[in-house]
Formats: C-alpha cells, structure tokens, sequence
C-alpha cells in the first residue's frame, strides 16, 4: 500500500488541529444574530453542527493539498515522470461510502428540525400578512378582523400561523432573529409558523425582488405581551378591505384553510 | 456592387437584418389590421412591433451572414458550392470576422466573444460594488440598479461560462479524440453565430423604455410578466443562447459518440472529453425547459395569455419549476465542463495518471443522472407542495457526493507526482480545488432546508454562487485558458503576469466573496440597491477587494493580446502532455492530422516507461499496441 509511504499519523494530527481552530473560531462568532424565537436555536445548532464537519472536510482538503504541494514538488529541471499509480479502490470506496453517510446524518438531522420548526399548536393564533408593491399589512382574528399597516404586533411565546397572501408580485417574509422566511405569492396563500421567544421590536425584510422598492421593503414587527397585544388588537380602527380578501383566489395544499374562514374566526 | 449584397458577408448581414426586421414590423401591422386594432401597441408589456422584429432581425443576420447558404442551395435543389474546405483556417484576423466552418477558428471565435461579454458584465460588476460601497443611493437608483444585476448575470451565465466552455471545448476536443473537426461543422457555425446574437438582445435592452431588463437572471414571474418592454430582450434573447447551446451539444454528443480515433474506447477517453459529454446530455435535455419558460412568459406579456398570470388561473409557482428544471442542471453545465478542464491541468502538470480515472468518469455521470433530481431545492421557501421538499435534501445532499470523489480524486493525483508550479494553469488548478471546496461546502449547508429558510435570498446566496461560479468556473477557465494558450495561438505567454494575475484573482475572489456569507446570515437580503448602514463597513471592505479582482483582470487581457501578437513560439507540446492535441503542431495543422491517429492506451500513461496514449501517422509500430489501465498499485 503507498500509503505506508506518506505520514499518515502526522497529517492526521494536522487535520485534527486545523480543523479544530477553524471550527473553534467559527463557532465563536455569532453568525446569525440573537435567536429570538423557538425555531432559531434549533437551526442554529444545526448550523454548527454543519460548520463542525465542514470544518474537517475542509481542513483535509487543506492538509491533504499542502502535503503534496511541499512533499511532491519537481525539483528544478527534474523533468521525469511521477509514478504509476491509477488509484485505490479502499480509498476510492472510503471516499465514496463516508461523504454519504456524512450527508445523510446531516440530511436526517434537518429533517428532524424541520418537523419541529413546523409542527402546529393547536392553541396558535393566526395572523394575515398582505404584501404588495412595496408595503405590508397585516390581518388580526377576531370578529372586527383588524388590520394594520407597515406594522406587526405579535404576542410573545405563542405560536402564530402566518396566512401569507401577494396583491401583485410575488414577496418574501423575513424576520432574521426568527430564523423564518416564505414567499408570498399571488393566488396562492403560504403559511409560515413562528413562536417568538423575546419581547421587543425587530424588522419584517422582503427578501424577494419584487420591483424597484424592493430594498425598502420594510415593516416593523412589535412583539409583546399576550395581554399588551390584545389591548392593541381592540384600538385598531380599521378593517382588511374586501378587495385584499377576494384576492385570494385558490386554494391550495398549502393553503388548508382559505381566507374566509379566517376571517370567521 | 450587387455581388457585395449577394455574397455571404457583412453587407448582404445588414441588408438582410433589415429587411427582415421591416418584415417583422410589417407581420405586425398586417395581422394587427386585420384584426382590426390600431397599427401599433405600446403598453407596457405589449409592444409587438418591437418583439417580433427582434425575432426575426437576428434570423436575417444569420442568413445574410451566410449561416445557413448551403442548407437552402441544398433544400431549393441549387448546385451547393463544393465544399472545398475553403472556409477552414484562419490566415488573417479578417477570417475571424466570417462564417467558417473549422473548429478550431470557431473555437477562438467563441473564446474572444465571450471573453468581451465577460468584460462588460465585470463593468457592470464593477458598477454594483460601487453602489453597493455605501448604505443610501450614490450611483445608480434602485431601478437601475436591478437592471444591472440582471444582465450582469445573464451576460456572465449565458454569454459568457457557457459558451466559453463550448469554445474551449470546440477547439480542443476534436484534437484530443483525434476528429478532423466536429460532426457538423456547419452548425457549429450557426451555433457561434448565435452566440454574440443574444449577447447584443441583452445589452440592446439598455435602449428599450423602461429599461433593461430588471427581473433578476431568474426572471420571475410574475414580476417578468409585468415588466417593461426590455424583459422581452431577456426572453428571446436566452431563446438565441439557448438554440446555440444545444446545437453545439448535440454536435459534441455526436462527435464524440461516433468520431474517436480508431482504438479510442470510452475508457481510453481524456476526462474533458467525458466531462462535455456529461455536459452535452445536461444541455440537450434541460436547456429545452428555459426555452419554454421564457416563451410562456413571452406569450402571457404580448398576447395576454395566462401561464402565469395569477389573475386568470396561471400558476406563479409553476414558472420556477419549469425555470429552476433548466437552471438548477445548468448550474452544472457551468461546471462539468471546468472539472474536465482541472482533470487535464492536473494530471499533465503533476505527470502522474489520474487518480480514479474510472469513478471520475462514473462521478460525472452520476452529477447528471442526479441533477434532474435536485430542482426544487431552489424553491424551499417558494410556497409549493411542502412534502416535496424532504426528498429534493436528500437528493442535493446527495450531489456533494460525487463532486466530493472529484475534490479527493485530484488530490490524491498529485501525490507521488512530479507537481511542477511554473504555468500559471496549474496554480488555477490548485487554488480551485480549495475554493470550489468552500462552495461545495455552503452548497450542502443550502441544501439543508431549515438553514436554507434563513439565509434563502440572501447574501449567503450571492456568496455560495460566486464561490462555485467565479471560484469554480471562472478559475477553471483561466486554468484552461493558460493551459491551452501555447496551443491556440503557436504562442507563449508571460507566466509573471500570469502569476501576478492569479495571486490578484485569488485574494480579490476570497476576499470579495467570504464576507458576503456573513452579512447575508446577519441579515442583508440579496438584489438590493441599498441596505441597514450596519452593514455599511462590511460592503466597503467586499467593494475594495471586487475593485481589485476587477483590476487584475487587465493584467490578464494585457498579458493575452501581447502575447499572441509577440510572445515567443510555443513548442508543440511545452507541457509534456499524453493527450492527442499536444501530438500535433501549435496551432495544430488546419485540417489537424493528415491522417488520424491510432489511440494504443489510456490518456494519462505517465510514469510507465514506453507507455504511448497515441501513435501519430508515419510513426513506427515499436509501441505496445495495448495496456491495460492499472488499478491499485
Ligand atoms: C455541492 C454541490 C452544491 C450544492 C449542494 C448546492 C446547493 C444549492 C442550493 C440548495 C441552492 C439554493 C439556495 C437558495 O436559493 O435558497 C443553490 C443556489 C445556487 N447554486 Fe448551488 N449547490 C452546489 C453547487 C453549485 C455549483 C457547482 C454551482 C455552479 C457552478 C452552483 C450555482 C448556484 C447558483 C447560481 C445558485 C443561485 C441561484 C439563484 O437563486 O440565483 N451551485 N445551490
Ligand atoms: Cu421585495
Ligand atoms: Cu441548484
């Protein structure tokens, strides 16, 4: 085996020192900012379980690379060949055979946080988003079924189900301490479920080109108190216009339940 | 005076582009009469006047050019002119300028153009950063601003990766299989032609009301349905780009299917040639899908049909399947072709045989078996079917895979080598694999839907894209660039500029791009004109560095055009390589063998001493005839 001739013990002890000052200095830095809702831990962890293997694959492709580069350089005017060698089926096979079951660990975690992100509460609250060319408004149950402009309000630590509705061109709903993103498309209503976990004010950003305002695209998201939200609810002077609920056309697999019964709520 | 209209060329072009543009016109306003509407349209979308000429302008040109001369002599029964080969060979720059039907000139034709389309979509670049180097508008509004984007990245992803790897390709391939030319090469002209067709529909949407073209590259509707007069641009724009692309696979597929040299068998293949293989069966089988969008979308903005519109039953989200079934498949068509490309750098400048050859070539098939298979993963927080998302994970997880077997595989062929550092070529090679490596890896941390939901449409996009596309492919095009240069022009280049160049590119490429993946997880979204000022340091810092990468560029053009008007001959084979092309003269002869060559063994026989991979005519018959390839060692 030529592997006999390369050493493995101190390569690996390189591999195992780079890659644990890469993923220590990664994991120190606070990429995604603070986590202010139950889904942005859990998609943090993932995260840096990702940058722990990512970490280690990387720092093999780095030693493996500088290796060769210092131990198997030509000399000056050494014009010879390197040697015959065509490959190695273990090796091949162990390259093959442990990205696969890397992916697939890491595939299989993702989805398990994907059905907890997801999972509904039954005692959740829903709350209409309408987006369209450049501003947000939002929809609140109940029976005057209130609606508010370029502002959010939210109760802290209760799940909402957001029902996501486009009057034009398809938008995106982003709220980054959320961890939680989806379009709002035309003629279709898409769901978004969110347990914020801090009370405080944050920003709504439309992360889907949607024209030239696309970049100001902004509400504001106020979450608060169960009881303070509802105060705020009850002040709301205005109702969702009729014309932003016949908007909603279809229904759809992701859209269980259509506008109209929302508003009976 | 009449003959000059009359013959294949410049002057019968413009003729015949305008004709057949006040034909277009003419179309229009006949039909529209008899429908009794009024002459001319000008809403927004509408436009019909201008859209059709922009279909049928293109197809004059070719015609007066004289792509399709022989065809139509051929279909109307005419004496076709003999074809004598008079149309192969480049003898001055003038030829470049014509229709010819030699692959080796329409490779260099396809070289040059798409490297000017490159150019212009980095000013364009150069133009974003500068908005972009301070929160608040400086430069640009926000309107322009999403024009730029747009055709910065439909002139970089259409008009210049992929067909600067069909011209790479087109000049190199027919000489490492031992091919005379392509398989048809006369629609290997058509297909270049086409090419600097679409490149101009793109830039001529600068000129339309409204604008260029504002969409996004992906052009969704319904924001492309409702869009200003240049989104059609894009739409028959990407339909000239997209005939040229699977003209010229289909070329390749037949080429390489049915022209190898006799004792050439598919294991006997140099891996570029099974990477445009593996290219051509992507093209030929997804290209058709972009086609399709844009014309649906073309349709539902000039005659009001409903494929998208929401209002009267289209489907929105239909659109990004379709659009992604291409686009996602394309992403590969960007990069094959450079892994091909890395595969031969590798191999000759550290002479030693491809590590694996056999999983490489099975690697590539698997990319494109899979590709078909990941799609939607560009659709994650798209609002479709949401079951469908679990399976299209596993499946883009799965695709690192065999991207991982190229990464291992070209290291392990540089140990026990003879790595040799002096071309510029091998060093785009090495610092490929490490910064492909980084794509490959924020690639799979996408490909795992809760993160994608976070950093979706983000900078974090922006950063992965042009780690695999300017990382990835644009350094494997360098690489290849400088390999194959001695063997383009006869000429050498300047390996100080090249090493300066290379050094430039590679702190300009991290630096520029690392950065990128923070600010879009801390939350700055993508295709914005401007952004929160806490982000305002980050973007400056990421604009320097883009400036610089731009710069360097010009060492580059400055080093390629000194040197191929004076740089010193290049030798037939300067790099010592097995494969085919380095057999014959640089630039090789103009019909590239006087007769074919007999292929008598693998393509990276390094190290085996009296091993051949060819034997050109006239040279004796003391090769082994056979050997089989070594496996293990
Ligand atoms: C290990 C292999 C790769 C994986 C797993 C991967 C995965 C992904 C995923 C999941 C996305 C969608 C992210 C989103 O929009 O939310 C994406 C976007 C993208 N990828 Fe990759 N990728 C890989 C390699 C490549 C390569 C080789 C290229 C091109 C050379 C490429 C080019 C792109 C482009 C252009 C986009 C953005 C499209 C757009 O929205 O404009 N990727 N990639
Ligand atoms: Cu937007
Ligand atoms: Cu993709």
């Amino acid at each position: 085996m030529f592997t006999n001739r390369l050493p493995i013990a101190k390569m690996a002890g390189a591999v195992v020192a780079l890659a644990a000052i890469i993923a220590a200095v990664m994991l120190s830095i606070n990429w995604n900012g603070a986590e202010d809702s139950t889904a942005a831990p859990k998609i943090d962890n993932l995260m840096n379980i990702m940058i722990v293997l990512s970490s280690i694959v990387f720092a093999i492709v780095v030693v493996a690379l500088a290796y060769a580069l210092i131990a198997f350089r030509a000399k000056p005017g050494d014009e010879s060949d390197g040697e015959p060698i065509h490959g190695n089926t273990r090796l091949e096979i162990a390259w093959t055979v442990i990205p696969t079951i890397i992916v697939l660990f890491a595939g299989g975690w993702s989805w398990k946080v994907l059905d907890e992100i997801e999972e509904q509460n039954p005692k959740h609250l829903t709350v209409d988003v309408f987006s369209q060319q450049y501003a947000w408004s939002f929809g609140y149950p109940g029976k005057g079924y209130a609606w508010s402009q370029g502002v959010l309000h939210v109760p802290v630590n209760r799940q909402i189900v957001f029902k996501m509705h486009s009057q034009d061109v398809i938008h995106s709903f982003w709220v980054p301490q959320w961890r939680i993103k989806k379009d709002n498309v035309p003629g279709i209503t898409t769901t978004a479920i969110v347990t914020p976990t801090k009370t405080g004010t944050f920003q709504l950003i439309c992360t889907e080109l949607c024209g030239f305002g696309h970049a100001s695209m902004r509400a504001k998201v106020i979450v608060q108190s169960q009881s303070a939200f509802d105060k705020w609810v009850e002040g709301l002077k205005e109702k969702v216009p009729t014309d932003m609920m016949v908007s909603v056309k279809e229904d759809t697999e992701t859209n269980p339940e259509p506008l109209e019964r929302v508003e009976a709520e | 005076m009449v003959a000059t209209f009359t013959r294949p060329g410049w002057y019968r072009a413009a003729l015949c582009t305008v004709l057949a543009a006040a034909f277009g016109v003419g179309i229009v306003v006949v039909l529209r009469a008899i429908s009794g509407l009024p002459a001319f349209q000008s809403e927004q979308t509408g436009y019909p006047q201008v859209v059709v000429p922009l279909i049928t302008a293109p197809l004059g040109f070719l015609l007066g050019i004289g792509c399709f001369d022989y065809w139509l002599r051929w279909g109307f029964g005419l004496p076709t002119i003999p074809d004598d080969h008079s149309s192969h060979g480049a003898y001055s720059w003038k030829d470049y300028f014509k229709v010819n039907t030699d692959h080796k000139v329409i490779g260099v034709q396809y070289v040059v153009t798409s490297f000017i389309f490159f150019l212009i979509g980095g000013l364009m670049a150069m133009l974003i950063r500068a908005e972009l180097a301070q929160p608040g508008t400086q430069i640009v509004g926000a309107a322009t601003f999403n024009s730029l984007f747009s055709t910065h990245a439909v002139l970089m992803i259409f008009v210049f990766i992929i067909p600067m790897f069909a011209g790479m390709a087109n000049y190199v391939l027919p000489l490492m299989i031992g091919a005379p030319d392509m398989a048809f090469p006369r629609l290997n002209a058509l297909s270049y032609w086409m090419l600097p067709l679409a490149g101009i529909l793109f830039l001529a949407s600068f000129l339309a009301p409204g604008g260029a073209f504002d969409a996004g590259w992906t052009g969704y509707a319904p924001l492309s349905t409702g869009a200003p007069l240049g989104q059609s641009f894009f739409n028959i724009g990407v339909q000239f780009a997209g005939f040229s692309s699977i003209f010229t696979a289909l070329n390749f597929l037949v080429t390489i299917i049915t022209m190898r040299a006799p004792g050439m068998t598919f294991w006997r293949m140099p891996l570029l040639v099974w990477a445009n293989l593996s290219t051509s069966l992507l093209v030929v089988a997804a290209t058709p899908f972009i086609s399709g969008a844009q014309f649906m979308v073309l349709l539902d903005r000039v005659l009001h049909t409903n494929f998208f519109q929401f209002g009267a039953g289209g489907d929105v989200i239909s659109y990004q399947h379709i659009f992604w079934f291409y686009s996602h498949p394309a992403v590969y068509i960007m990069i094959l072709p450079g892994f091909g490309i890395i595969s031969e750098v590798i191999s000759v400048h550290s002479r030693k045989p491809i590590f694996g050859y056999r999983l490489m070539a099975l690697a590539l098939i698997g990319i494109v078996v899979l590709s078909y298979s990941v799609w939607a993963h560009h659709m994650f927080v798209a609002g479709m079917f949401s079951w469908l998302r679990v399976p299209m994970m596993l499946t883009t997880l799965l695709i690192a895979v065999p991207t991982g077997i190229k990464i291992f595989s070209w290291l392990g062929t540089l140990y026990f080598g003879k790595i040799h550092t002096k071309s510029t070529a091998m060093l785009f090679a090495l610092a490929m694999i490490v910064t492909f490596t980084v794509g490959g890896i924020s690639g799979v941390m996408l490909g795992m839907v809760p993160f994608d939901i976070h950093v979706s449409d983000t900078y974090f996009i922006v950063a992965h894209i042009h780690f695999v596309l300017f990382g990835g492919s644009v350094f494997t095009i360098f690489a290849g660039l400088y390999h194959w240069f001695p063997k383009m022009t006869g000429r050498m280049y300047d390996e100080k500029l090249g090493r300066v160049h290379f050094w430039g590119t590679l702190i300009g490429t991290w630096g520029t791009f690392i950065p990128m993946h923070w600010v879009g997880m801390d939350g700055m979204p993508r295709r914005v004109a401007d952004y929160a000022s806490q982000f305002g340091n980050w973007n400056l810092l990421i604009s320097c560095f883009a400036f610089m990468l731009g710069a360097v560029q010009l060492i580059f053009v400055y080093n390629m055009i000194m040197s191929w008007r004076f740089g010193p001959k290049a030798p037939a084979n300067p790099w010592g390589g097995k494969s085919i092309e380095w057999l014959v003269s640089s630039p090789p002869p103009v019909f590239n063998f006087d007769e074919i060559p007999r292929v008598v063994g693998g393509p990276y026989e390094y190290g085996i001493p009296g091993a051949r991979h060819a034997i050109m005519p006239g040279e004796g018959a003391e090769v082994p005839a056979t050997r089989q390839t070594m496996v293990g060692s």
